[in-house]
């Protein structure tokens, strides 16, 4: 009697357990800055997570994601998914910072992956993408198209991310042209159609022939194919905006490593891991090149393979805004001091807000 | 600085400062009326989205700013039926509008982001526009423009040179007199919501058609909370107001401009100027205590119940 009924109830826990472990499909959860569909950074950031569910099927349930969350206020929202049963949370904004690592220590068994930051615990990760590499190659291809050596540049916050990116325009036009200018103007916000396209108006009023953008909307595109200069889309292709005026767009491309991140959650092998990669593993692309002649596709063709090839833009030797030695000859910046970047290459006028 | 640059800076200058114009006209109206609607964000939102849409399925910028002026309208009527009929708390149905509005057109726009809208073309009148700077200032300006500037001036004729705009003012002052003499107080305070509701469902259309043509969710960017800061400060005169958005507008260029040059001030400081150069203005030109008093409406945000 009492075998039996130890029998039954092997069978029915092996049962269960099977059951179970033909589980669930894996919860991916995502939290935005901004609204899934901005046409820019946040909506690559979608893309991936839509690349996650077509390439992974039923294995993982890629539907849950939070949009417009403000940095202050993300800590709750990243709590609520971790208690709502996600198993892996991309939080894709620099502020999402440390929010993320307060609830991942709350969730140890939840992985979090955090975009753009740099702190890391055993359960959290951080990502990033080489940027500045396709700004250097923009800041080529703006030096040999402008007929005024001047471009406005257009800019968010003074973070290192952003800095960086001016510091490798500049560095890829004045390896073309010494004496290429850039004025810049900080719109204090990631997304403001109404701002950037002001801030747009105002630099081709002052001279301008190439916008740049570190913010999110088409708006200075549009700006440009109306005052006829041209102009660098960000974060998505945006030569729909401006068909005459679109030279490249610097497209993130998210999806190769959001897909390698959840198969690693799926069989196991995740670790908490700083990634931060760009042309090298297609994280990053200066694409589609058009309006420009076949000779400065062929130079930008030629500058991206050579970094894929290992070479960086921040070689030195680089000479700072005020003269001293911002990396030696033969070196190449560190990681960590780009990280923290916080200085102007010489040829760039303007300051850094403090 | 040439003339091209300073005609170029004036133009910008102009159609940053429209939509708060217009917005805050339609508030300045509903206001007069004693009506306190802080729901003009969410109709601007709703406003520009279906202004886009309208205007990009049919081809012609006009009937997108038919449409966004119909879209206010007809938030504001939601408005005027739960704060006038249902004499539900204007200030808390004014915020529960404005959040309404922000999500129902992000909505409503889901699948129209990431498309170039057309744009509306400046006028060019053959010899006038090419006077050297003042000619584009003034008659080369897209047409929403001068419906704009229309628009106030209609607004000041009408709020105190009509008879309507007396009792309009008179339901404001003292609703209870106004019932009294007879006027319908919900029908007036009804019909300058909507015209509020329809101004801020234009200025948002201008935003979407003609400032930046396309459609982003959140691209009000607080406009709406402006137009109603311009309404009080400039203490509910329309000329008042007026000053007050191209203030507003001229500094937030100006701001800009003076970052493109150089000029070695932090940038978060001169991103607050506009802000503080708006209220400082205002509030010196209206220094005048008297004057203050007789203009704020003072049944402002009270509701209203016939009981007769």
């Amino acid at each position: 009697m009492r075998i039996l009924v130890a029998a039954t109830g092997a069978a029915l826990a092996l049962a269960v357990s099977v059951g179970i472990a033909q589980a669930d499909p894996l919860k991916v959860c995502f939290v935005y800055v901004g609204p899934h569909n901005d046409g820019g950074y946040s909506q690559q950031h979608d893309m991936g997570r839509q690349a996650v569910a077509q390439a992974l099927g039923d294995k993982v349930d890629a539907s849950t994601y939070l949009e417009n969350v403000p940095e202050a206020t993300a800590e709750a929202s990243i709590r609520g998914l971790a208690q709502n049963g996600c198993k892996l949370i991309f939080t894709t904004s620099f502020g999402f910072m440390d929010p993320t690592l307060k609830v991942a220590a709350d969730f140890p068994d939840v992985k979090f992956e955090h975009a753009t930051g740099f702190k890391t615990a055993p359960n959290v990760s951080t990502y990033n993408i080489r940027w500045y590499e396709g700004r250097y190659v923009m800041g080529q291809i703006a030096a040999k198209v402008s007929k005024k050596g001047l471009a406005g540049y257009i800019v968010s916050f003074p973070i290192p991310e952003v800095v960086m990116g001016i510091d490798a325009f500049m560095l890829g036009a004045q390896s073309v042209n010494p004496n290429f200018k850039v004025k810049i103007i900080w719109v204090n916000s990631w997304f403001d159609p109404g701002k950037e396209g002001d801030a747009a108006n105002v630099l081709v009023n002052q001279g301008a022939d190439i916008l740049v953008q570190h913010t999110d909307s088409p708006a200075p595109m549009q700006v440009a194919e109306k005052a006829g200069v041209k102009a660098f889309g960000e974060s998505s292709d945006m030569s729909s905006f401006g068909p005459k005026a679109h030279l490249a767009s610097l497209i993130d491309n998210w999806a190769p490593y959001y897909i390698a991140q959840t198969k690693a959650v799926l069989d196991g092998s995740w670790k908490s891991q700083q990634t931060w990669e760009g042309f090298k593993d297609n994280l990053v692309e200066v694409a589609p090149l058009t309006n420009m002649p076949d000779d400065v596709k062929a130079m930008a063709n030629a500058t991206i393979d050579k970094i894929k090839g290992g070479w960086s833009p921040f070689a030195g030797p680089i000479t700072k805004q005020d003269g001293s030695v911002g990396v030696a000859d033969g070196t190449t910046i560190a990681d960590g001091d780009l990280l923290g970047l916080n200085w102007f290459v010489k040829g760039i006028d303007d300051k850094i807000p403090q | 600085m040439g003339a091209a640059e300073i005609t170029g800076l004036l133009l910008t200058i102009v159609t940053a400062s429209m939509p708060l114009l217009i917005a805050a006209m339609g508030e300045l109206v509903a206001e007069r009326s004693g009506v306190l609607n802080l729901g003009v964000e969410g109709m601007m939102a709703v406003g520009a989205v279906v202004g886009f849409i309208a205007g990009y399925l049919t081809g012609v910028p006009a009937i997108g700013v038919l449409a966004s002026i119909l879209a206010g309208a007809a938030m504001a009527a939601l408005f005027g039926l739960v704060t006038l009929v249902f004499v539900a708390n204007q200030v808390a149905s004014g915020l529960a509008l404005t959040i309404m509005g922000l999500g129902l057109s992000g909505l409503i726009g889901d699948k129209y982001v990431s498309i170039p809208g057309l744009g509306l073309q400046r006028i060019h009148i053959p010899v006038l526009t090419d006077i050297p700077i003042v000619g584009p200032l003034i008659f080369g300006e897209d047409p929403l423009v001068y419906l704009a500037i229309a628009l106030a001036i209609g607004v000041s004729w009408f709020l105190f040179r009509s008879r309507g705009g007396l009792i309009v003012r008179a339901v404001g002052d003292n609703h209870v007199s106004a019932h009294a003499l007879g006027y319908n107080v919900i029908r007036v305070r009804f019909l300058a919501v909507l015209f509020g509701g329809a101004c801020a469902g234009l200025a948002g259309g201008y935003l979407s058609i003609v400032y930046t043509p396309q459609w982003t969710p959140s691209m009000t960017a607080g406009r709406g909370w402006i137009a109603l800061a311009l309404v009080v400060f400039g203490t509910w005169l329309p000329l008042r107001v007026a000053i007050g958005a191209v203030i507003f507008g001229a500094v937030g260029i100006l701001q800009l401009n003076a970052q493109g040059y150089g000029v070695p001030a932090p940038a978060q400081f001169l991103t607050m100027l506009p802000y503080v150069a708006t209220v400082v203005v205002l509030v010196v030109i209206s220094r005048n205590r008297m004057l203050l008093r007789s203009n704020t409406p003072a049944c402002l945000g009270q509701s209203f119940v016939p009981d007769r």
